[in-house]
């Protein structure tokens, strides 16, 4: 069978040698944790904790401000020490809690459910949302929300995301080598929430260990069809849409969701947090991350406490080289750059990448478009980047939405190629950040 | 750290190592097999019309970017390649005619650089190819000394070299059967035009070394197929059906025509100018087509015997306009139309 995949993409080196081989560790205890209080797209959370209190391991210490929102719990046990506005990854200043580690790693208590294959859809909703459980592969979308479409978009197909088609990153490939079992139980789990019984695995083949990993898993499960798909390797392989065009064929209307086609993709670190958070009780607290890149001294894949500060996570992994360039929560392609290591990793956070100063391109000097079009062959929404750019490099960011501006999910394809340099996804956020859609 | 800060900015964080400069003098490399078939058949003379172009070239993006105050970009290579480009659409004869023409290259040059491409806003900014505006001013200020082609010979000056018209010029003159009377055979004539030993532009005659070129730049991707295939197949097409003789249709000869002229030099080194083409594949199929059609209409009906210039340059009017019109295909979009 040929490799699926879709219309468009890059390929970027993608510079996973780093940290593929290196086993999931565990970090040291951090001595105090940061939590924002909105991790996730949506309504922040309500504190229901205040300073000075005692809290324990897993205990709730923000409550959902909404539909559109997941709650936050402790992932240490210790006592409240501040609460705040705290710079978040993205640079804005968000209300977060401080929590001192006591070292005791006291847990709250959780329920254990052996039998969760019993449960019912709404059951495990229950459970899901009880997590906080946000979307782990970036976006930060709350897992409920997907999980809950309205009746009038019945769910026939649920995706694992294990593309992982960011360079550098490999959270969602150690998971799939080293808790295959739980990741394939977690997509059980959701075939039970929409009641079918056939899921899909995309993972990229640059991952063939994984795909083995994983079909292995499935063999070992007769009682339900898994389908485990090979993906082209390719860059934006892993967005929701492509994906979806990959594995079904069908194409998620322009601006409209996965629900929209009868699709719900979650990606292969969120189904684990569902399989631990439907099996143990256990809320969202912390996650897999990637410590990586040429100007950090020692690579890492390290499990580590929501909260933790990206310094002490730097500190760890033998610390910067001496000549740093960019700090980048994320990946490459869409991670964010950093101005300050006192920043805590959150839900969303899938990795921490280092550049080095040769490595950084300054995009300030960038020269005209010369129509090429290469941009425009490479983006995997259709779009025509160059329009964009020149339109929002004029100060038309209106004019630009005639060229489905509103359409971009601003995967980084174009100003990857682009031989002027051109910043293109700056100009596109430019203009959508002057315009309504 | 050595020093206390990181850089900030927006994402991508990494990017290919592509640049315009790169792609300019790959593209200039491209043409290197054409340019030297044409010193060979040609002799210096060649040398001297092209280095004149592509020297005046680079000095009038100089001079004029100094005069408007802009940055100087003559190191990225689109200058030098205007200025080859330019020299290789030019007849050898240039450098050798009484009396002296050798100001007619310089002149080409800054119209090509200063009014086509800086005037209008310069790299990217222009609406037509500035090689061959540069040429169509020539042909219209010196038409005599444009049109004077010498038999190809390899003498250094050759104010004596026998001066004989192009085969297409013979074959709108004074039709096919002279053609072929002059060539010897058939067999011989293909021969002869894919090696390139005509009289003709310096960059435009050797076929073969055109298409290494061309091949090359396909490889690299640098290049697509879509102009250059649907310009050919236009040309081949239009010329089998109404290319015979008197009113007989389909009893053309296509390899002819895509033989002769600047046909090969046009559809892969200067229909594809990414400036001055349209962007979309579908586009630039319609351009193509639009090109082909208008060489043979030019070829055939018009009073020039070559029309490839002209066919380009009235395309690269359409060009905004194909632009406006034939968008890409937005991922999704069928379904929110038929909502």
């Amino acid at each position: 069978m040929g490799l699926l995949t879709f219309k468009g993409g890059i390929h970027p080196p993608d510079r996973k040698e780093l940290t593929k081989d290196k086993p999931i560790a565990e970090a040291r205890p951090p001595r105090t944790v940061a939590i924002p209080l909105s991790q996730h797209i949506g309504a922040p959370c309500k504190p229901v904790v205040t300073i000075g209190q005692d809290v324990k391991k897993g205990e709730m210490i923000g409550e959902p401000g909404g539909f559109v929102s997941a709650a936050v719990h402790s992932s240490v046990s210790g006592k409240v020490i501040a609460t705040g506005e705290f710079p978040n990854v993205m640079g804005r200043m968000v209300p977060s809690i401080v929590i001192e580690n006591d070292g005791k790693e006291e847990w709250t208590i959780l329920k254990d459910n052996p039998d969760y294959a019993n449960l019912s859809s709404d059951e495990l909703k229950e459970k899901i949302k009880a997590a906080g459980i946000v979307g782990l592969g970036g976006a930060a979308f709350p897992t409920i929300v997907k999980l809950s479409p309205p009746k009038e978009k019945p769910i026939d197909t649920v995706i694992i995301n294990g593309a992982e088609c960011e360079p550098y990153l490999t959270v969602d490939y150690r998971l799939m080598l080293e808790k295959p079992h739980e990741i394939i139980e977690g997509l059980k789990v959701l075939m039970k929430v929409f009641g079918i019984n056939k899921g899909f695995v995309g993972i990229e083949n640059n991952k063939p260990e994984a795909i083995k990993a994983m079909g292995k898993a499935t063999r070992e499960r007769q009682d339900v069809e898994i389908v485990i798909h090979a993906l082209e390797v390719k860059y934006p392989q892993g967005a929701e849409k492509m994906l979806i065009k990959a594995i079904t064929g069908r194409e998620v209307p322009a601006r409209g969701l996965p629900m929209d086609v009868g699709v719900v993709v979650q990606n292969v670190s969120t189904t684990f947090a569902i399989y631990e958070a439907v099996r143990y009780g256990k809320p969202l607290i912390d996650r897999v991350i990637t410590v990586t890149g040429e100007g950090v001294r020692e690579s890492k894949n390290l499990l580590i406490k929501i909260g933790t500060l990206i310094s002490q996570l730097i500190e760890e992994c033998g610390g910067l080289q001496d000549s740093t360039g960019k700090i980048i929560a994320g990946g490459p392609m869409m991670g964010f750059a950093l101005s300050s290591l006192d920043m805590p990793v959150t839900k969303g956070t899938s990795g921490i990448l280092v550049l080095p100063e040769d490595k950084v391109i300054h995009t300030e000097e960038f020269g005209p478009c010369i129509r090429c079009g290469r941009c425009i062959d490479v983006c995997p929404m259709g779009l025509m980047p160059s329009m964009l750019s020149i339109y929002s490099e004029k100060g038309f960011y209106e004019g630009s939405k005639e060229y489905n501006l509103w359409d971009c999910f601003e995967c980084g394809s174009c100003a990857y190629i682009c031989p002027s340099k051109r910043p293109i996804v700056q100009f596109i956020r430019l203009a959508k950040s002057l315009t309504k859609p | 750290m050595k020093k206390n800060t990181v850089i900030v900015s927006v994402s991508p964080h990494i990017m290919s190592e592509e640049t315009v400069s790169h792609i300019m003098w790959t593209v200039s490399l491209s043409l290197f097999p054409a340019f030297v078939m044409a010193v060979y058949f040609f002799g210096p003379r060649a040398l001297f019309v092209t280095a004149l172009c592509i020297i005046s070239s680079i000095l009038s993006e100089y001079f004029v970017q100094k005069a408007m105050k802009k940055k100087i970009t003559i190191s990225d290579g689109s200058a030098f390649l205007t200025g080859l480009l330019l020299g290789l659409n030019l007849p050898a004869s240039l450098w050798s005619l009484n009396p002296f023409t050798i100001h007619v290259p310089i002149i080409g040059s800054f119209v090509a650089i200063v009014i086509t491409k800086q005037l209008f806003g310069g790299l990217g900014y222009n609406i037509f190819n500035p090689a061959l505006i540069g040429r169509v001013f020539l042909m219209a200020s010196w038409p005599r000394a444009m049109t004077i082609w010498n038999e190809p010979t390899a003498a250094f000056v050759a104010f004596d070299a026998k001066t004989t018209a192009t085969p297409l010029g013979i074959l709108k003159e004074e039709g096919i059967g002279r053609l072929i009377e002059v060539f010897g055979d058939k067999v011989n004539l293909y021969t002869q035009l894919l090696i390139g030993h005509r009289s003709g532009s310096i960059g435009e005659t050797s076929i073969i070394a055109l298409l290494i070129g061309a091949a090359f730049l396909l490889y690299k991707r640098y290049i697509t197929w879509h102009i250059p295939a649907s310009f050919l197949g236009t040309v081949a097409v239009l010329a089998w059906i109404f290319g015979g003789k008197g009113t007989c249709l389909f009893t053309g000869d296509p390899l002819l025509h895509l033989l002769s002229g600047g046909l090969i030099l046009g559809a892969f080194f200067m229909a594809t100018d990414y400036v001055t083409c349209p962007s979309v594949k579908t586009g630039q199929i319609l351009f193509g087509i639009g090109c082909g059609a208008l060489t043979m209409l030019i070829r055939l009906k018009g009073g020039y015997p070559e029309g490839v210039m002209f066919a380009i340059l009235l395309m690269n009017c359409f060009t905004p306009l194909i632009d406006r019109t034939i968008r890409s295909k937005v991922f999704g979009a069928i379904k929110v139309k038929t909502k």
